[in-house]
């Protein structure tokens, strides 16, 4: 017997009973949707958030002020922590696979060029800026690189900025105030929208001992470091925590790793997906019994042809495949059209709400039809070994 | 060649065990035609399904063909049912959703014949049925005798050497009964076995050799006299 005649057989015994077939494969169509839309969406938040945190590059490490236990709490940033300086920053520069550091403050400040003004973000960095966050400057040139701690006064503007206080003006050779200091403008960047929730566009850039200045601070907030592609991460990471215990005499300071970041975020992520997914499995569990039941009354109502089958020398096997068929081609039509539901139902949803991310990729599609069809045949197996192993004598009896 | 030696089956209904048959010898030469006739319940039907190997015998030996078949597995029984036997039931048993030529095709389906030859043997049989013009219809668009003859045609497709009707014609008037035995006699005069139950002795009596049972024993097996 061939797949092309239990083709054959089976496709006029679904059809035969087109409402009870119709419904039976909508449980599971409606469970495959579920799981396909449910997952989709899951995978597009994924997808979104690890995009938004691998547009500044995955070879950085963060140093932060102060211990932060794995629990996330921080503890001994008493008295005994000492603050990240600029010559901590300097000196990391030297620490095998760097590549660049860049020393963060931040803070808000009035901005100001002749009688326009504009509350803003003041970044205190360093001239590696744009190489370390892939940050490309439009025009002018970035801040260059001074002595950092003595370094002049210059500032470059975020997009917004540019936009807003010199309006038809070249800004490039203007002198813009911060509170009350006064900066020349030697550079704009290039308009680089939001990112988890920071407008980059709405700041401007200073050397980071000029931060430190207007906001009267003494340590800076943090410093990111660019190494090298084919570092590891650990020795680099290694490299820094020797070198930073050294300097300050003890371990109070925090390493976090782009890498790290994104393997928790990615497998918290990962799980949610999983799990709203599994949510869309219970459906396709009930679909599951709906073919079990409306298999196990087939089998009931067939039973005289069962016992015609194994008279005209069917062998066990073949009852029970013919049986199998009809629960897995079953699952497996209902499979599809959930699949058309759920890729449909993701595209539309998509259409009508642009900033939810949705996201579907292939082979949860061709999983999922994997699935339908497991499904089918698990749900069959009970009734199909049923109906293999009746008497043929009883069987034909009971007609 | 159907030989059974001592050949018992009971069943256990409460506490007690009913006999259906209690030691039947039996030898059925190849080509024989054998009617079955009897009271209902007197066991005919559980014969008829020992020997087509549909039912396993409690007790006795069963050799078909100078093999002995009780100990063969029930794949191994389907096998043998494939090629050897032919069934013909009273209720017709086919496949309602299926057409009659499909319904004919199927034991061809099972044994794995390509579907080409299963075109070819199904359009030679159906007309040598005169149902040529009755292959795509569906059973309930067919009359008795029509779907006793579709039936006929699926018990012979495979070419088994033993045919095994069990009261063929108990669901069809006496005119299309009739038809029907004659075509199972012509089956027969082209070399199958036949085995007929019976309720009618008149058709009974057509027979070559006829069987008594009751109580699930045989109790006359009597040769008459071909037909001048
Ligand atoms: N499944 C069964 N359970 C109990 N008794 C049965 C069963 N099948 C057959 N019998 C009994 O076996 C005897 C023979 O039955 P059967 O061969 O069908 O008779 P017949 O075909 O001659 O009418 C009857 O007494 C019947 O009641
Ligand atoms: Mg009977």
């Amino acid at each position: 017997m061939t797949f092309a005649d239990l083709f054959r057989l089976t496709l006029p015994a679904l059809s035969a009973h087109k409402t009870r077939s119709a419904l039976t494969g909508l449980g599971i169509a409606i469970g495959i949707a579920a799981v396909v839309l449910l997952t989709s969406i899951g995978e597009g938040v994924r997808h979104y958030v690890l995009t938004e945190f691998t547009q500044f590059g995955t070879h950085l490490i963060a140093i932060n002020p102060g211990k932060t236990t794995t629990m996330g709490t921080p503890i001994g940033t008493i008295a005994s922590a000492r603050p990240l300086t600029l010559q901590d920053a300097e000196s990391l520069a030297a620490v095998r696979g760097v590549e660049a550091v860049v020393p963060f403050v931040q803070g808000n400040a009035e901005t100001k060029f002749e009688s326009r003004r504009r509350r803003t973000n003041i970044y205190g960095v360093g001239p590696e800026m744009p190489r370390v966050f892939q940050l490309p400057v439009a025009s002018g040139r970035f801040l260059p690189p001074d002595d950092p701690r003595t370094a002049r006064a210059f500032v470059v503007l975020g997009a917004k900025i540019t936009r807003e206080l010199f309006p038809g003006v070249n800004p490039l050779g203007q002198h813009l105030r911060i509170d009350n200091s006064r900066f020349t403008v030697i550079g704009t960047m290039a308009s680089k929208g939001q990112v988890l929730g920071f407008d980059l566009d709405d700041a401007v850039y200073v050397p980071a001992a000029r931060a430190q200045e207007l906001f009267n601070r003494n340590g800076l907030m943090e410093v990111d470091v660019l190494y090298r592609e084919d570092m590891e991460t650990e020795t680099v990471a290694a490299g820094i925590k020797r070198l930073m215990t050294a300097r300050h005499g003890q371990e109070d300071f925090t390493l976090t790793t782009q890498e790290q970041m994104l393997d928790t975020l990615g497998s918290i992520l990962g799980v949610l997906t999983f799990a709203v997914g599994a949510l869309g499995g219970i459906s396709l569990l009930v679909g599951g019994v709906g073919i079990l039941t409306i298999l196990t009354i087939t089998v009931r109502e067939r039973t005289g042809e069962i016992g015609l089958l194994r008279a005209l020398g069917a062998t066990h096997a073949q009852v029970l495949w013919l049986f199998l068929a009809e629960s897995v081609i079953l699952a497996g039509l209902g499979g599809a059209a959930g699949l058309v539901i759920g890729v449909g139902g993701a595209a539309l949803l998509h259409a009508l709400a642009p900033a939810l991310p949705v996201h579907t990729p292939w082979y949860y599609v061709a999983l999922a039809e994997v699935i339908a069809l497991s499904i089918g045949l698990l749900s069959g197996v009970l009734p199909a070994r049923h109906a293999a192993k009746m008497d043929p004598v009883e069987a034909l009896r009971a007609e | 060649m159907i030989e059974l030696a001592g050949i018992r089956r009971a069943y256990h209904v409460g506490n007690q065990d009913v006999y259906a048959l209690s030691d039947v010898d039996l030898t059925i030469e190849r080509g024989d035609y054998v009617s079955i006739m009897g009271p209902s319940g007197s066991g005919k039907s559980t014969l008829l399904n020992i020997i087509g190997l549909l039912d396993r015998p409690d007790q006795g030996a069963y050799r078909l063909d100078e093999q002995d078949v009780t100990t063969l597995t029930d794949d191994q029984q389907a096998g043998v049912r494939q090629r050897t036997m032919g069934f013909v039931f009273q209720f017709f048993h086919l496949i309602p959703r299926l057409s009659a030529a499909d319904n004919i095709a199927l034991p061809l389906v099972l044994a794995g014949v390509p579907a080409d030859e299963r075109r070819t043997r199904v359009d030679a049989v159906l007309a040598d049925m005169g149902l040529s013009d009755r292959a795509e219809h569906r059973p309930e668009e067919l009359s008795g005798g029509q779907r006793q003859r579709v039936a006929i045609a699926r018990a012979v497709i495979m070419r088994p050497s033993i045919l095994l009707a069990d009261e063929p014609t108990g669901n069809l008037d006496r005119h299309t009964g009739e038809e029907v035995v004659t075509l199972l006699e012509g089956l027969h005069a082209s070399g199958l076995t036949l085995l007929v139950v019976t309720h009618d002795p008149a058709l009974g009596h057509r027979a070559g050799r006829q069987l008594r049972m009751e109580d699930g024993r045989i109790i006359s097996d009597t040769q008459s006299q071909p037909a001048p």
